[in-house]
């Protein structure tokens, strides 16, 4: 964990993010019986995407998307160069707030609800996200990531609780059903692709692009409940992806009360009676 | 072959079709067929879209609606008319309200005549689509190599 490890990150992220977004629709056209397209279509879209005009309502709603991208790149190199987990919450809230922000600029109605909807998913998945940092810091003693992945043991023995929570809230963060309110990447004819409404081309590409670094970012939330090694840590973290989509081609969505009141409960109990533990433990 | 061919999204619009050809469009995009295999999708949203599939007749009434989705579907685009209505207006063309084909509202690049028409033709037009979606974008580029060139003179 140094600035070499981040710097990793800023350059395959995107490589690795996109890899995994190839696999996901591989996976859920075999899911519903169907070929679907080549692993490296999302390279393909985004390379098509690059390609087009780029219409615009109003030109800062690029800037904003822009912004959304350069925050996400922030916040993952900081998190793989080992830094503070409590910024890294911060820069991924505040990367989050561009998104929306973009949203509301295009001023168009569906942008609207898309901009609502990623609002009250940011809203249920903070409590865990930042739980989980609680957790690691009573269990390690400390925020710096660095110290984090170098503690000896594996850190799910003594966060079951805390990962059951995190879990819960990894659909929302990779859109995926039961919780992909705000934008999927399944029914493009649908509302929930509203955030994304106005934007084309370059700008569109460049979401894309922010997702795949998100992609890789979230993972790596999970891969911390078994930094201990590194071969466990990263099989485990790809588990928890393939399972991620595997609840979304078997799951419906949901309406956002039940998003938000399931991730927040699941936090508060799972995540609370873990910390609560942790507490009596020390 | 570069990136425009291999990830044409497609936006469907039925204008006045009796819902044979549209059904079709949705067969060629279903497990059966499976036109994501050429990274083919369904957005429903113009500016995401390369090509423009439209089905059934134009009229007064629908003339503006499809202008409208045109012109919001960012350069390089393929219009592509589905079926022998989209195409000519078909048996409704001797109607008092019918305009004719797609052609009356936009310049169509495809025509894909049939009743209904068959997703086997469905995909082979968006095969020839997304050849004339490549011959598009390399205009796009000489033209847009021309105008640097031409504000270049001015000044």
């Amino acid at each position: 964990m140094s600035l070499l490890t981040g710097l990793l990150y800023v350059l395959f992220a995107p490589i690795a993010g996109g890899l995994l977004a190839g696999i996901d629709r591989k996976l859920t056209a075999r899911l519903q019986g169907r070929i679907g397209p080549p692993l490296l279509q999302p390279f393909y879209d985004v390379g098509k995407l690059l390609l087009k005009e780029n219409l615009v309502v109003r030109r800062s709603q690029n800037l904003f998307m822009e912004f959304f991208l350069v925050m996400t790149i922030f916040t993952g190199a900081l998190m793989f160069s080992g830094g503070d987990f409590l910024l890294v919450i911060f820069a991924l809230t505040l990367a989050g707030v561009f998104f929306v922000l973009g949203g509301f600029k295009s001023s168009s109605p569906y942008s609207f609800v898309g901009a609502h909807r990623e609002a009250l998913q940011m809203m249920s998945y903070e409590p865990a996200v930042i739980l989980v940092a609680v957790g690691m810091y009573m269990v390690t003693g400390s925020f710096q990531i660095k110290e984090i992945v170098q503690y000896p043991k594996a850190l799910i023995f003594d966060l079951p609780g805390i990962f059951m929570a995190l879990l819960f809230i990894l659909p929302i963060k990779f859109r995926k059903s039961p919780f992909d309110l705000s934008t999927s990447h399944h029914a493009h004819q649908e509302i929930v692709k509203g955030i994304t409404t106005e934007f084309s081309g370059r700008t569109l590409a460049l979401i894309e692009i922010a997702h795949w670094y998100e992609y890789v970012l979230v993972l790596f939330i999970g891969y911390l409940f078994f930094a201990n090694n590194f071969w466990w840590g990263a099989f485990l973290a790809l588990v928890v992806f393939e399972l991620v989509i595997l609840v979304d081609n078997a799951a419906a969505r949901v309406r956002w009360q039940w998003m938000l009141g399931g991730a927040w409960i699941s936090a508060l109990v799972l995540g609370g009676l873990n910390v609560i533990f942790l507490m009596l433990r020390s | 072959m570069g990136f425009m061919s291999k990830s044409p999204w497609v936006i469907h619009y039925d204008g006045s079709s009796c819902n044979g050809c549209d059904i079709e469009v949705l067969a060629a995009l279903m497990p059966r067929y499976d036109l994501e295999r050429f990274g083919i999708v369904n957005t429903g949203n113009p500016k995401h879209a390369d090509i423009l599939l439209l089905t059934g007749s134009i009229n007064e009434q629908n003339r503006p609606v499809v202008r409208n989705i045109y012109d919001q579907m960012p350069e390089p685009k393929v219009v592509v008319a589905i079926g022998i209505c989209a195409t000519s207006g078909g048996i409704f063309r001797e109607c008092y309200n019918v305009m004719g084909g797609a052609d009356k509202a936009v310049p169509v690049d495809l025509y894909v005549p049939g009743c209904a028409v068959r997703p086997e033709a469905i995909i082979d037009a968006a095969v020839q689509a997304v050849g004339i979606l490549e011959k598009k974008r390399a205009a796009m580029k000489v033209a847009d190599r021309k105008k640097d060139h031409d504000t270049t003179d001015h000044h």
